[in-house]
């Protein structure tokens, strides 16, 4: 568990400074090296079909890769720059419309290239998921994944 | 799925003009995301605008943007196909490929297999030149009708 103060810079970091986080509408609810917690608020425009109300899975996609982002940052010893390589999802069920997306992502394993993120989004209860997924991040980066295979 | 979904999808097939059905869908709205039809597929493209920053100091898009402009593809290209059912995801793999800068991404679906009940697609975003995609993602989707009491027990 981080400090207020620490939270506080987290949240500046990968919330405010994240135009894209900040659309979505985004929130930090806690992070520290074991992993991080997300919430996505339930809103209109992340709604996929109209007539259901249910979210796109767009949004569940953008929320766990930020929140897996963020668990390799905080996971890090030194700060350093990540890129994306790869995510997958599995989209189990649905999103209750109205209600809010929580995300939880663990950094299971840091190479000196190569992280490792399992994630999940769920409501309620993390053992009854929406969603989940498993990234890779290349490590060190400064202008995005690099040509070499992850591991190299 | 919604029958008004359905109906806006058969007036845009039959007018040859998938814009309408994007524009149905409020989270395609909420990104920028327009598309036309090119050959018997469509080609979607997602506006650059602030909001779908990821990385503001590179500057990148943000990696869901991506993975929803490739969703949304591979989506729309199987409705576009089909006509009669808007398909709901099952899975996603996305590969980033290139650090995407905030300019127009364009994307396109290939339809790899469409079974009864699932079709499996492969969707690639690109900016400049088609050749070098800034990611790409293999895209699994129920295509089966949902279940009514008729239908049950054939899933």
């Amino acid at each position: 568990m981080v400090d207020g103060d620490t939270r506080a810079r987290w949240h500046e970091r990968f919330v405010h400074a994240v135009p894209h986080n900040r659309a979505l509408g985004i929130e930090l609810v806690e992070i520290d090296e074991r992993g991080a917690r997300f919430r996505l608020p339930w809103a209109p425009h992340l709604v996929g079909d109209p007539a259901t109300g249910v979210l796109h899975g767009g949004a569940v996609t953008a929320l766990l890769d930020a929140c897996a982002g963020a668990a390799v940052f905080a996971a890090q010893p030194v700060l350093g720059s990540i890129a994306t390589l790869d995510l997958r999802i599995d989209y189990l069920r649905p999103a209750t419309p109205s209600r809010a997306v929580h995300a939880h992502a663990v950094c299971r394993r840091l190479t000196r290239h190569v992280a490792f993120v399992d994630a999940v989004a769920y409501h309620d209860d993390e053992a009854d998921p929406i969603a989940t997924g498993a990234a890779t991040f290349m490590r060190g980066t400064r202008r995005g994944p690099r040509a070499e295979p992850p591991g190299g | 799925m919604a029958d008004a979904l359905l109906a806006t999808l058969a007036a845009a097939r039959a007018a040859g003009d998938p814009a309408p059905l994007l524009a149905a869908l409020p989270y395609a709205r909420f990104l920028g995301i327009d598309a036309r039809a090119e050959g018997d597929g469509l080609v979607l493209t997602m506006q650059a605008a602030p909001h779908l920053v990821g990385n503001p100091s590179l500057p990148a898009l943000h990696g869901g943007t991506l993975g929803a402009l490739l969703e949304i593809a591979a989506i729309a290209a199987v409705a576009w196909r089909d006509g009669a059912v808007v398909p709901r995801t099952i899975s996603l793999t996305i590969d980033y490929l290139r650090s995407a800068p905030p300019t127009a991404t364009h994307a396109e679906a290939t339809l790899v297999r469409v079974g009864r009940r699932v079709a499996t697609v492969a969707a690639v975003a690109w900016q400049g030149a088609r050749a070098e995609p800034v990611a790409q993602a293999t895209i699994k989707l129920l295509v089966a009708p949902r279940s009514t009491p008729a239908a049950r027990g054939d899933d």
